[in-house]
């Protein structure tokens, strides 16, 4: 698997650290209550298909990336910095 | 039996090697099986279950008889194809899975009791009883039946694993390779040729066929000359593609060293690559395979194509007296090049009736071979016709049944061929694996014309597709025949006795197997190969699936494209584990990382103690000191009374800086760093989000926009890791940068009473409890070096850490400690740094083991109500604080003589000792010279309303069962006074 990191270029899976479903970034108020926050740290959905989530560029520039892949066909469309997408949320 | 004036060998090279310890003579450019068969050796192995004499099918790495162990001793390599591994001078060759030899093999009496040993037999008969299984069935059957054997010595042979980036992969380098290659390196993209063989020319070196006017093996020199001469080429020999992995990336094993009598010390054996290629092509070629008649195992018996083959390429004689049977034109060919050579032809038994006879041989239209005969080499077939039936004399039988393009790489991920009537065969289809294409005989394009221009065509549309501009190569002239075959997979004999037609020669599957799967309900093609083993030897059914499957969809009345295939998977040829992982052998599994003070450590004879990749020192052993204990007893009152040096190099240190990085630390920690002071420290804690502890240290606020955090040694990757998180992921605009400088700092602990003695006869500047009071840090020289100072303890004494860059790490730490020496005192290891934490109630990962709280460990407090933080609002949550929580408490033993252990479990005095009743259990343990007793921390339900009490302290698998008294976990100088000194 080769995910293409917006810093590096395209590298392999092997330089990548995985996190786990993007939804690590909705981080919920701490007022939210009991299930967004039981939502945010425990429940995860199990696609057949596209998913977004959380990799490391452990290897390379240490950025956090989101990125958008199938997890039936394995094809990776892409990758964002986790920042920019952050941003993007506000 | 070798042919004047044949072949690619070169006779003037003569090479020499032993099999089974007799010499065979050979030259340059033989493989084992051409050299050995030339000399007229018919018996090469034996097979895995019932030991029957088995000979040369084929010339490429899918044989599934010839397999050999070359070498002895640590360097024996097993099962390697006799067909493909080249001969050098003093090669050891050696048969396997018989005894004495393969010649004459007494496991042989197995193929006698074969009626009993069909399929599923051992489910069958082995089943009871069970106990037996594991300690006399499966050993005495593995005894029987088997392959090579490892040596059990240490494998010191050098592998490599490498990495390589192409435009186009072009997969095998027969014509359609060649071409393929050729069309996209004149187009100026990079390509990488790879191919199994020691020569490039795939089929071509295998038949006597022309190419522009000139024989086809020259035409595939001229254009691997013309590759060679470029610079966006790299031609790669004995260079196996073994898998299809996601975006293009491709697995290649080569063979480096492995044909060589005297390979360089450096030269690796093979070479595991991992080559990510932008488009590639598949031209993998075509395998023969044969036809399931009776006792069609018999060394002598042959694929047609090998027969021509060994002629052509080796310039080797299989037989002296050849027949040839087949269902299709390709088998003609055989007999075509046989006759030129001279060879006589005992007749060409073609399973169609509606073919024209050529050529100056005895031919039989509408014939099957129905057995054969002969004992360790094949002396007589019996064909059937409409003549009747015949028996024919002959000591070599090339067998043709079709050829089975070699789709495998196509259906690694998940891809299934289409059945296609007019070739028997399964072809690719389209968009099997994104960026692979099929060219040559792996697309069905069963003549050479075809095949070079596939390889153009295909090669055009990657160099589009990467944008690039397609030249206008033109394809040689070349044949043109057309491949016309009528199915024969099978021919009918007595299913009585012992007469088998075998399908897969590697596992011993026999069509009668097959059957018998289906009659037993194995009808699905998965089903009946796992019954029968049928395609799961080395091989990998290459030689045999499709003629089983063909047999099942009979069995079951089916077609063939409704019975379906089994899955392909990787690796296309075996792979050593040795090449797999290649480099992760020994310390390179397992990298080692030194602190700057490992020398003089182990200058003082120290025992290390490995921390995750770091190495520690467990103790300074002195003369006279006989245990650990001993040294650890020393080290430890010597801290309490003078001062002792130990390198805390390995914890993680990050610095952080910018004008939000107290934000930022008050964010990724419980409590405020925000509010602290520049030239102070502060003790801090943080949770996962989850609301758990994640890791503890200390951070020292340098300047106004500069802290330096440390974590402990086992989570400084995961701290790093998580701090870039948050901040890129959670809060990316607040302006703060943070790297790790674990590395280039070597820090030192200096604990004990005489700690700023010690410090002052190093530092440039003097320091004293007003100037640095506890927990104060800063800038310091030594002897003009910049270093860091922190007054901080982890052991509860007057205690300080002193950083220096790392370069002065060696000379530094040697100074500090004879300098103790001097003061009484002296190095400590991590024996002795544990048990002074235990003292003082201290935790490690010991204790924060991932599933307590803040409020667990006594910490609760520093969960700050003032501002959020990762993990403060999951803490809140109702069951991660109150008395059902088990709490971290000191456990001293009432008989202050009694040893302790690590994971003993805790009971209240009156309880039964059952896991229901567990109240809680013990995390640290060790001897404190300074209370004279053993201590231990561990967590207990409610602990803190329990001090005082007596509990029962049991560890079953240490049998130790004592009572031990609750307490508070800090044993030593509650009020903290000692480090305040």
């Amino acid at each position: 698997m080769r995910i293409k990191c917006p810093l590096c270029g395209e590298r392999d899976r092997r330089e990548f650290y995985y996190k786990g479903a993007a939804i690590d970034l909705a981080r919920p108020a701490p007022d939210a209550g009991d299930v967004a926050w039981d939502d945010y740290i425990h429940n995860r959905e199990n696609p057949a298909g596209r998913t977004k989530d959380l990799w490391q560029h452990e290897m390379g520039c240490g950025s956090w990336l989101v990125v958008e892949r199938n997890t039936v066909t394995h094809e990776v469309y892409g990758a964002e910095l986790a920042e920019d997408v952050k941003r993007g949320m506000k | 039996m070798r042919i004047s004036n044949k072949g690619l060998i070169d006779r003037s090279s003569p090479v020499s090697f032993t099999f089974d310890g007799k010499k065979v003579d050979g030259f340059a450019g033989d493989t084992v099986a051409s050299a050995a068969l030339a000399q007229g050796r018919k018996v090469f192995g034996r097979s895995f279950k019932y030991h029957r004499p088995r000979g040369v099918m084929t010339t490429g790495s899918e044989e599934p008889n010839a397999l050999v162990t070359l070498h002895s001793g640590a360097a024996q390599d097993p099962n390697i194809r006799a067909t493909t591994q080249e001969i050098y001078d003093g090669l050891q060759v050696r048969g396997q899975n018989a005894w004495p030899s393969v010649d004459r093999d007494l496991m042989g009496v197995n193929d006698l009791f074969a009626p009993f040993f069909g399929a599923g037999f051992y489910y069958k008969t082995f089943m009871w009883p069970g106990a037996l299984w594991e300690k006399l069935w499966e050993p005495m059957i593995r005894r029987a039946a088997g392959l090579g054997a490892l040596s059990g010595e240490h494998d010191t042979s050098r592998n490599e694993k490498a990495y390589a980036f192409c435009d186009l992969l072009v997969i095998g380098a027969g014509p359609a390779g060649l071409m393929a290659a050729l069309t996209a390196a004149r187009a100026g993209a990079d390509v990488i040729l790879a191919d199994e063989d020691a020569r490039f020319g795939g089929r071509l070196l295998l038949e006597d066929e022309e190419i522009d006017g000139k024989p086809g093996h020259i035409w595939a020199s001229e254009v691997t000359a013309e590759l060679e001469g470029m610079d966006n080429v790299r031609l790669m020999t004995r260079t196996t593609v073994t898998g299809v992995f996601d975006q293009g990336t491709y697995g290649a094993l080569e063979r480096v060293g492995q044909h060589l009598a005297d390979p360089a010390d450096d030269l690796p054996r093979e070479c595991f690559w991992r080559i990510v290629a932008k488009r590639a092509v598949l031209a993998a070629g075509a395998l023969e395979r044969s036809v399931a008649f009776a006792n069609n195992d018999r060394p002598g018996i042959m694929m047609a194509g090998a027969v021509r083959g060994y002629l052509n390429r080796y310039g080797v004689a299989t037989g002296q007296k050849v027949a040839i049977f087949g269902n299709n034109d390709s088998a003609w060919k055989t007999a075509r090049d046989l006759q030129a050579a001279g060879v006589e032809i005992t007749a060409l038994i073609d399973s169609r009736s509606d073919v024209t006879p050529q050529g100056d041989f005895p031919v039989i239209t509408g014939g099957l071979v129905s057995d054969t005969r002969g004992h360790g080499a094949l002396k007589e077939i019996t064909v059937q016709s409409a003549s009747g039936e015949q028996k024919i004399a002959v000591d070599c039988l090339g067998v043709s049944g079709g050829w089975n393009p070699s789709v495998h790489m196509l259906c690694h991920m998940n891809g299934r061929p289409a059945w296609d009537e007019a070739t028997q065969s399964f072809l690719p289809v389209e968009n099997m694996v994104p960026g692979l294409v099929a060219v040559g005989s792996a697309a069905g394009h069963f003549n050479t014309q075809a095949a070079l221009e596939s390889g153009i065509n295909e090669a055009n549309k990657a160099l589009t597709d990467i944008g690039l501009k397609s030249t206008d190569t033109k394809a040689p002239q070349a044949e043109d025949g057309a491949y016309n075959i009528t199915a024969l997979w099978d021919v009918p004999h007595e299913s009585k006795g012992y007469k088998r037609a075998w399908l897969d020669y590697q596992n011993d599957v026999s069509t009668k197997d097959v059957r018998l799967a289906a009659k037993e309900n194995y009808a699905s093609v998965e089903h009946m190969k796992r019954y029968t083993t049928q395609g799961m030897a080395p091989d990998q059914g290459k030689n045999s699936n499709v003629n089983a499957l063909a047999i099942l969809a009979d069995a079951t009345g089916r077609d063939i494209p409704t019975t379906g295939t089994t899955t392909f998977r990787p690796p296309y040829v075996p792979v050593s584990m040795a090449a797999l992982g290649a480099g992760a052998r020994g310390k390179g599994f397992a990298p080692e990382r030194f602190v700057t003070s490992h020398q003089a450590t182990v200058d003082r004879n120290a025992p290390m103690i490995e921390a995750g990749l770091w190495y520690r020192p467990g103790y300074y052993p002195r003369p006279g000191e006989k245990t650990w204990l001993e040294s650890c007893n020393r080290e430890v009152t010597s801290i309490r009374n003078a001062v002792g040096v130990t390198d805390v190099s390995t914890l993680g240190k990050i610095d952080i800086q910018g004008p939000d990085a107290g934000a930022f630390l008050d964010f990724v920690y419980t409590n405020m760093f925000s509010t602290l002071k520049v030239g102070r420290v502060r003790y801090g804690l943080m949770l996962r989000e989850d609301g758990h502890v994640m890791d503890d240290g200390t951070t020292a606020r340098l300047g106004e926009n500069h802290y330096v955090t440390t974590t402990t040694t086992a989570a400084a990757g995961q701290v790093m890791k998580h701090m870039e998180f948050v901040h890129q992921a959670l809060c990316p605009d607040l302006n703060v940068r943070f790297i790790s400088v674990t590395e280039q700092w070597a820090q030192f602990a200096v604990a004990g009473p005489k700690s700023r003695e010690l410090l002052n006869t190093v530092l440039d500047d003097k320091i004293d409890n007003d100037s640095w009071p506890f927990m104060a840090c800063g800038d310091v020289t030594l002897s003009g070096v910049k270093g860091r100072l922190f007054r901080i303890s982890f052991s509860g004494e007057h205690a300080y850490e002193i950083a220096v860059p790392s370069r002065y790490g060696d000379a530094l730490f040697r100074d500090l400690v004879s300098r103790a020496e001097v003061l009484g005192g002296g190095a400590y290891g991590m024996e002795a740094l544990n048990v002074l934490r235990i003292e003082k109630g201290f935790i490690t990962h010991a204790e924060i083991h991932g599933r307590v709280t803040a409020f667990d460990i006594g910490m609760g407090r520093m969960v700050s109500g003032k501002k959020d933080c990762i993990g403060k609002t999951a803490s809140e949550r109702p069951g991660l604080h109150g008395d059902h929580r088990e709490h971290m408490v000191g456990l001293k033993p009432v008989d202050a003589g009694q040893d302790l252990s690590n994971g003993a479990h805790l009971f209240f005095a009156d309880d039964d000792i059952t896991a229901d009743n567990s109240r809680g259990y013990v995390t640290s343990v060790g001897y404190s010279p300074t209370l004279d007793t053993y201590l231990a921390l561990g967590f207990l339900e409610n602990g803190p309303a329990h001090y005082g009490k007596k509990i029962r302290f049991k560890d079953h698998l240490r049998g130790i069962d004592t009572m031990v008294e609750v307490c508070n976990p800090v044993f030593l100088d509650p009020e903290g006074g000692r480090s305040r000194g």
